[in-house]
């Protein structure tokens, strides 16, 4: 099988290609990237005014299996991964079972291998259950391929036990994934507090219970200098701590999702429940705080924080409605629309935020489109505007925070191992 | 001038409307008010429409107000009492909504402890929904009632400086008066311990003091809000008689001002906790008159609403 595509616009800074090229794909591998490529191949894809940039990486998805088919599954999530230019993704384990034994690892990589159509890398969670109590066996879901530990969800309350953590992750190669939420300060908590839950009459979340939590984990990083990535950063106050980490040289990451650099609190002025997340939607000033550490690097990369709920589960009460909105098939047009097509961006650091970035933080050899590696790479039409609708979600949960709206940037091809797996 | 079309289908608070409807809100109701005081109290005006009263959270008041003003237009009135319906066996209210709305019936008068239940249920229903209270958030036609009350009174609410006291965080009736006055010109003072005091509520264009004294320093009228002790599990509530002693309305507190002051209470009254019985009772307080006004607002809203066609949903 050898697969050409022409005259496509590339964005590829690892390799500093960039500009109109023909692409030679055979046998899943990208063979030649030159001006002109004249050969006889089995398929030819006109990229004419088109982006052709490596497929994304997702570090930060929910796809509720095993425990949760009715939500999602690794079939479906990866199927909406596929139309949003991803072909790698890191699945969180906050599943019914957890993931916190190899058992549960194995019955996972089994469906994974079954059903999905990307790459999915395995995190396991850092304790047994998420209770926070005791620590998984790291050596064994190591050895079982996990990549990423994360209590994803929760914080990790007792310092002692982060600590133990975060040296166990650091001797194992693990990423450890942070999600920081002070519980006592957060509550129960629905929305931003301010004026918005004051309006709404809602219980309101403070920035405390999210910056406080950044602040200890920093410092416990630097204590014995490990690594750490903190992930879904949604405030001003966050983004101020992990800039001033970065600049001591401590070893912090961290991620975004789409949804805090293109909301704010106001769109819950109607009681939107696709809009209650958690971390839950800021102020302006947070948003383009955020906007801001994108383009400045303090945020490392983009990840969607994919988290399919039913509509039954979505549409009732505010308060008894679940956190989350889903993200994969949105999280690229979101960032062309907010971050690239106002200019606070290039196409380049945008392939840095989706690529690059991720595929460093996860230790994965992707991101670029280097002759010789697997072809994983999208074809993009930058300028195609289109609304987001209900029905067009391959996504089992259609409860999206973007619905209604108008984004710019379709995806027209993912290819994933030299093969064209959207459309289908 | 063009006279104002009302459009809604449903009444959910008073933040989203205009200064301009909120006022036909209130000319619709005082040409009611003469209804009650006929030999025969009712007019035909809705006859044929059914209004069914969908009441989540326990009340006496509001519930028979609403009912007292859908009869007096001469609607047909179901009331449903969640306690003892189908919601007990886990219907959600949006299908509890739906089947109603199945059953033929107008107009979903709702009572419900969740902050945006009547959002809800008004995106979810092509019937009119009008919010009856819902959890913190609104309680439009208290506020409407409150504000007719005070108009009869001053004869305009522009300039009027107007104090609410009590527990402003968690009171759907301070949110719903705050629009209201505001959006009519009104210099709205919130009067609550630091505790009971909402985040950010100076935002919404009103003076927070946490100073009873001072609240009511040329104030016209000071709204007393029903003291919920029993409401919340976080020890933020002071005991009732620190809560009298430091913000209770009495005569002796009245007196250090220099002029008289309306007093109004959405009720039901704690006497001896935000308020004491001499002032309840006494001849500033419009107190029943306010109960009274509810009739005349509530027909006027049940009758806007059941002309309003303009259907509420995402625009998507």
């Amino acid at each position: 099988m050898r697969l050409i595509i022409k005259e496509g616009y590339i964005v590829d800074p690892v390799n500093n290609l960039i500009g109109e090229a023909d692409i030679l794909i055979e046998e899943g591998i990208i063979k030649k990237i030159n001006k002109k490529i004249e050969e006889n191949v089995d398929n030819i894809i006109s990229a004419k005014d088109r982006i052709v940039m490596p497929a994304l990486i997702d570090l930060h998805v929910h796809l509720r299996e095993p425990g949760r088919e009715d939500k999602e599954t690794i079939l479906t999530g990866t199927e909406a991964a596929s139309k949003g230019g991803i072909t790698t993704i890191l699945v969180m384990p906050n599943t019914d079972p957890a993931i916190d034994s190899p058992e549960a690892v194995r019955l996972l990589k089994e469906r994974i291998k079954r059903t999905a159509r990307i790459d999915v890398l395995i995190a396991s969670t850092i304790t047994l259950r998420r209770e926070g109590k005791v620590l998984v066996d790291f050596e064994a879901l190591k050895k079982e391929g996990v990549v990423a530990i994360t209590d994803d969800g929760s914080s990790v309350d007792d310092e002692n036990l982060l600590l133990k953590a975060m040296q166990e992750a650091k001797e194992k190669d693990l990423l450890l994934l942070l999600h920081c939420e002070d519980k006592s300060l957060s509550s129960k908590g629905m929305v931003n507090l301010g004026v918005i839950s004051t309006r709404l009459g809602l219980r309101g979340i403070p920035k405390e219970a999210e910056y406080r939590r950044v602040e200890r984990d920093i410092k416990l990083s630097k204590k014995i200098n490990a690594p750490i990535h903190i992930t879904h950063v949604s405030c001003k106050e966050s983004v101020d701590l992990i800039a001033k980490a970065k600049k001591e040289g401590i070893r912090v990451t961290c991620d975004t999702a789409p949804h805090y650099f293109s909301l704010t609190e106001e769109e819950l002025l109607n009681f939107d429940t696709n809009k209650k997340v958690n971390p839950p939607l800021r102020k302006k000033e947070d948003l383009l705080a955020i906007k801001e550490a994108l383009k400045e690097g303090i945020i490392d990369c983009i990840a969607s924080d994919h988290a399919p709920h039913t509509e039954h589960e979505k549409e009732v009460e505010f308060e008894n409605a679940e956190f989350g909105t889903i993200g994969l098939e949105t999280e690229l047009a979101v960032a062309i629309t907010y971050l690239v097509e106002p200019g606070l961006i290039d196409w380049c650091k945008l392939v840095e935020l989706f690529c690059i970035n991720p595929s460093k933080i996860l230790k994965i050899d992707k991101g670029t489109l280097a002759i010789g590696k697997p072809a994983e790479l999208i074809i993009l039409d930058p300028s195609k505007e289109w609304v987001v609708k209900k029905d067009d979600f391959l996504s089992l949960s259609k409860n999206s925070a973007f619905l209604g709206m108008r984004l710019k940037g379709k995806v027209e091809y993912t290819i994933y191992k030299g093969k064209i797996i959207y459309p289908f | 001038m063009k006279k104002l079309v009302w459009e809604r289908k449903d009444l959910l608070g008073l933040a989203d409307l205009s200064k301009e409807e909120v006022e036909l809100i209130l000319e619709t109701a005082e040409s009611f008010k003469e209804v009650s005081s006929r030999q025969i109290k009712k007019v035909p005006a809705l006859r044929g429409k059914t209004v069914v009263n969908l009441f989540y959270e326990p009340s006496t008041r509001t519930r028979v107000s609403f009912e007292i003003a859908a009869k007096r237009l001469s609607c047909d009135v179901i009331n449903i009492i969640a306690d003892t319906s189908s919601v007990r066996k886990g219907e959600s209210l949006v299908d509890t909504g739906k089947n109603l709305e199945a059953l033929k019936i107008d107009i979903i008068v709702l009572r419900h402890n969740s902050s945006g239940a009547a959002h809800l249920l008004a995106r979810n229903v092509g019937v009119s929904v009008i919010n009856a209270g819902d959890g913190w958030h609104e309680h439009p036609t208290q506020a409407l009632l409150d504000i007719f009350t005070l108009k009869e009174k001053f004869g305009k609410i522009a300039g009027l400086n107007v104090t609410i006291v009590g527990d402003i965080a968690h009171s759907r009736v301070a949110r719903s008066n705050i629009w209201g006055l505001t959006k009519l010109g009104a210099n709205v003072c919130v009067c609550a311990p630091a505790s009971l005091l909402p985040a950010e509520i100076e935002k919404l264009g009103v003076r927070a003091v946490t100073d009873l004294d001072e609240a009511l320093k040329g104030a016209d009228c000071v709204n007393v809000l029903r003291m919920q002790l029993e409401r919340d599990e976080r020890s933020i509530f002071p005991s009732s008689l620190d809560y009298f002693k430091e913000y209770g309305i009495t005569a002796e507190r009245l007196k250090k001002l220099k002029k008289n002051i309306l007093i109004m209470h959405p009720g039901p009254l704690n006497r001896g906790v935000e308020i004491s019985s001499e002032v309840a009772d006494g001849k500033d307080s419009v107190i029943l008159e306010q109960v009274t006004n509810g009739i005349a607002v509530r027909m006027a809203v049940l009758y806007l609403v059941s002309q309003g066609k303009e259907k509420y949903a995402f625009n998507y």
